[in-house]
């Protein structure tokens, strides 16, 4: 072997690691960042309370109205976008098997649905809501967050019911079940491990998700107690409050941004444990 | 029923009948492990200069990791331990001073199904050629020819050297995958079940093949076929479980077996 | 008992079909729906001048896109400039390189990658990046720069579309049969002779599709990009500029839009013409890939 294939191999090795590694240290000075410039600011104050009287001047005050109101937000939303996406999952891989051409094009459709930016569905939703003459709501987030992470949800559930044979279905029909019953009683089942990472991964897109509920959920000082009111939400409480001149404020995005990451962080590695190993 | 004394002076007869032959590779005491199991126990053998030796035995009994281990392929699966040593024309494949990729140059490979570069078939066989430094296009113009010749591809493909190799049928692939291994001027061609996935005809071009190439060659074929295994061998080595149980001439192996296992083996596999 | 397994069975069946068509004309609505509320501007100005005139003035009924179009591809283009590279070598590394439990490893760290909100790297990207480029890129290239720039939201962008690119290189990598670099390395090829002949070449549709699909996952980026960019309206000169993407346009004008005449129509016009682009490169690069597993 010559010189300069020994050495090309050594250094798109050593190059290739290098990239690796800046990728992690990317990762780590991010959470970094972020924990050394909220951490300082966390207090039970900011956790437990609603913004006071001059809190947009440092005074007292917490951010309680958006973690309430993004938790409504996200929880409501994976439920709404769940109710849809089981059957849709299900009525594919137990009633559309036989049309693997059709199934191909769904899937498709899908995948190309998951790329359309969420200000979109911001941009639309904030338009319906015009239309039918709507105020900004909870509801309103609800209903946007859901339809952008329906698509995710679909696509996740039916990698998992993809998996399951297609003799377990046979069988089940043997035994002189219904559709219905076969797809609730014995893909459900099968499938449920594969579910809760799919329902984990939406819920984390939806509770970070900013550009969609900009435009449809409004912000409110005060937890909602109705999805006809308008609701804060976390991205969106950073997203203000960091513009703030006072640093008393910013701090509070920085919190802020701690706690949000903190969810995700928990989510991710809950999702990745609770995967089916394949 | 012969005793166990004779059984033994048989076998050392059986060493010595190959060892007549001039050795290009010798194994000795090579054990892989992989995660806690033994694939390959304490193999020590001797395979000699252009002749057919075929690795016989059921799937499974670690014939096709003995092939791998004899380019060092082996590296590529981190899990796989190594022990013993190999060596060819003498030189130890594992000492770690030598260049692995003059090593594996040395031999020819050919694989269960055919996988074909994604490049053209005129590309296909240039590939190892410019690997080696050649870079006159008029030499390795000729090689292609040479060698697409030499396994009977060339006239049907001589109009359409620049078209995609994938779209060769499966005979086809496997016979350029051949050539494109004698491009690189190997001693030894090492054929891990070549035929398993090929129809009837193309098996019979390849085993054609074979015969012709062992003037120049020495070829090691891995086969679980018996039929093709007594049509092509010259020498078998039989083996069963990660172990050798035995080796010899081919008509020794098949007319005169000795251990219960080979003897099983011949009479299910007829 | 019979007939009420049976139409809960028909009952269900419906309703699993309702919700699938559903989700079928969802787009189709979007698409409409941003249809026709642009139909306003799309009616008083032409076309032309809509997506080429750089003369925004929304209270003088003028709303020419070309900067913002520019700003939106100059940042997409550079952040794939940065993160493509970084990607490719890593997959090459974690696949063909590195012991398996660093591949393990690194699976968390893209998860998490993937699902830090994008209002978090925003935050990271006005505590990092903008001083960085403003106090140290710009000066080392006499720039005068306050960091607020196009290159920041491109780094920005490039780090938020790491997991996403690299997860699809990854799958490309994994799906290239072991034999075909064995076949390769017992002719005689290193490692990377076989990555550099062999495996790119095979890969390059799942490649390519990688870099199509992180591209247009960037263009449509929002809130992260409109924290560091600045958000002037103007055609960038230089990658020290400010600038103002598409999206960040729609978020940041929300709320006064409804004061003036048109300009919610042209907000609109925007998003639709985000969704049209957006649409039309994830149907060519999704196609490439399904294409390409059908070999």
């Amino acid at each position: 072997m010559t010189f300069r294939r020994k050495y090309e191999e050594k250094f798109f090795r050593g190059l290739s690691f290098l990239f690796t590694a800046i990728i992690v240290f990317v990762l780590v000075q991010i959470i970094w960042t972020i924990a050394k410039k909220g951490v300082p600011s966390l207090s039970w104050q900011i956790v437990s309370q609603e913004p006071k009287g001059g809190y947009y001047f440092g005074k007292e005050g917490g951010i309680l109205n958006a973690i309430a109101g993004s938790f409504y937000l996200a929880v409501s939303a994976t439920v709404l976008a769940f109710v849809i996406s089981l059957p849709v999952a299900l009525f594919m891989n137990i009633y559309l098997i036989k049309y693997q051409r059709l199934l191909i094009g769904i899937r498709f459709f899908l995948d190309v649905l998951w790329g359309v930016p969420s200000i979109v569905y911001g941009a639309f939703g904030f338009t319906l809501l015009m239309y039918l003459g709507y105020r900004n709501s909870l509801g309103a987030g609800v209903v946007t967050v859901a339809a952008m992470i329906t698509p995710i949800m679909i696509r996740a559930m039916d990698e998992v019911l993809k998996t399951i044979p297609i003799g377990l279905q046979e069988a089940s029909y043997a035994l002189g079940s219904t559709k219905t019953e076969t797809a609730y009683k014995i893909f459900f089942r099968e499938a449920l491990p594969g579910f809760a990472t799919a329902i984990l991964l939406a819920f984390g897109r939806g509770i970070g998700d900013a550009a969609s509920v900009l435009f449809t959920a409004g912000y409110t000082d005060y937890v909602p107690r109705s999805f006809s009111e308008p609701t804060a939400t976390l991205p969106l409480a950073i997203f203000f409050q960091l513009s703030s001149p006072i640093e008393e404020v910013q701090n509070r995005a920085y919190a802020a941004a701690v706690i949000l990451t903190l969810i995700v962080l928990v989510l991710s590695i809950s999702a990745r444990m609770l995967k089916p190993k394949k | 029923m012969p005793s166990t004394i004779e059984t033994m002076q048989e076998s050392n007869i059986k060493v010595e009948s190959i060892s007549a032959n001039v050795p290009i590779i010798e194994i000795d005491k090579l054990n892989v492990y992989s995660k806690g199991s033994h694939l390959l126990k304490n193999i020590s053998t001797v395979i000699p200069k252009n002749k057919i030796t075929v690795l016989l035995g059921p799937s499974g009994c670690g014939k096709t990791t003995l092939l791998k281990c004899l380019n060092r392929l082996t590296d590529l699966y981190p899990e796989l331990k190594v022990k013993g040593s190999i060596r060819i024309d003498g030189e130890d494949i594992f000492d770690s001073g030598k260049d692995i990729t003059t090593i594996r140059q040395k031999m020819g490979l050919l694989l269960q199904r055919p996988y074909p570069l994604p490049m053209s078939i005129y590309e296909n066989i240039a590939y190892g050629l410019k690997l080696k430094g050649v870079r006159n296009k008029k030499i390795i113009s000729e090689k292609v020819e040479k060698h697409l010749r030499e396994v009977a591809l060339w006239d049907e493909v001589k109009d359409r050297l620049k078209t995609s190799a994938q779209r060769l049928s499966i005979g086809q692939q496997q016979r350029l995958c051949l050539a494109r291994g004698l491009a690189v001027e190997p001693e030894i061609i090492l054929a891990d079940e070549p035929s398993s996935a090929l129809d009837p005809i193309s098996s019979r071009v390849i085993e054609e093949e074979f015969i012709k190439l062992k003037s120049d060659y020495t070829i090691i074929l891995v086969t679980h076929i018996l039929r093709q295994a007594k049509r092509l061998a010259d020498n078998v080595i039989f083996m069963y479980y990660g172990e050798i149980v035995e080796s010899g001439p081919a008509e020794q192996i098949f007319e005169n077996p000795q251990s219960e296992i080979l003897k099983e083996y011949l009479k299910v596999g007829h | 008992m019979i007939l009420s397994r049976r139409l809960i069975d028909s009952i269900s069946s419906k309703w699993m079909l309702a919700c699938l068509t559903f989700c079928l004309l969802l787009p189709l609505a979007i698409g409409a729906g941003l249809v026709f509320k642009s139909m306003p501007l799309l009616s008083s100005h032409k076309l032309s001048e809509l997506l080429f005139s750089s003369e925004w003035y929304p209270s003088d009924n003028q709303f020419g896109f070309w900067p913002f179009i520019v700003t939106s591809v100059w940042v997409t283009v550079l952040a794939l400039i940065i993160s493509c590279p970084l990607c490719l070598l890593a997959s090459i590394y974690l696949t063909q390189f590195a012991p398996k439990w660093f591949l393990k490893f690194m699976r968390p760290v893209i998860d998490i990658l993937a699902g830090i909100p994008s209002v978090v790297y925003g935050v990271w990207g006005l505590l990092i990046i903008v001083p960085f480029v403003g106090d140290k890129l710009a000066p080392f290239f006499h720039a005068d720069s306050l960091g607020y720039s196009i290159l920041a939201g491109a780094i920005v962008l490039a780090v938020m579309t790491i997991p996403y690119i690299l997860n699809m290189l990854l799958e490309v990598f994994r799906q290239i049969p072991v034999e075909l670099g064995e076949a390769s390395l017992s002719l005689g090829a290193t490692k990377w002779e076989t990555i550099k002949h062999i495996f790119l070449r095979k890969g390059s549709s799942g490649i390519l599709s990688a870099f199509g699909l992180g591209f247009s996952k960037a263009l449509g980026e929002t809130i992260a990009v409109l924290m560091v960019i600045g958000n002037v309206i103007q055609i960038p000169q230089s990658v020290f500029d400010s600038g103002y993407t598409l999206p960040g346009l729609i978020a940041n004008n929300y709320g006064e839009m409804m004061s003036i005449p048109s300009y919610d129509s042209a907000l609109m016009f925007g998003a639709l013409l985000l969704f049209a682009i957006i649409i039309v490169i994830n149907v060519i690069f999704r196609y490439i890939i399904y294409k390409s597993e059908l070999v």
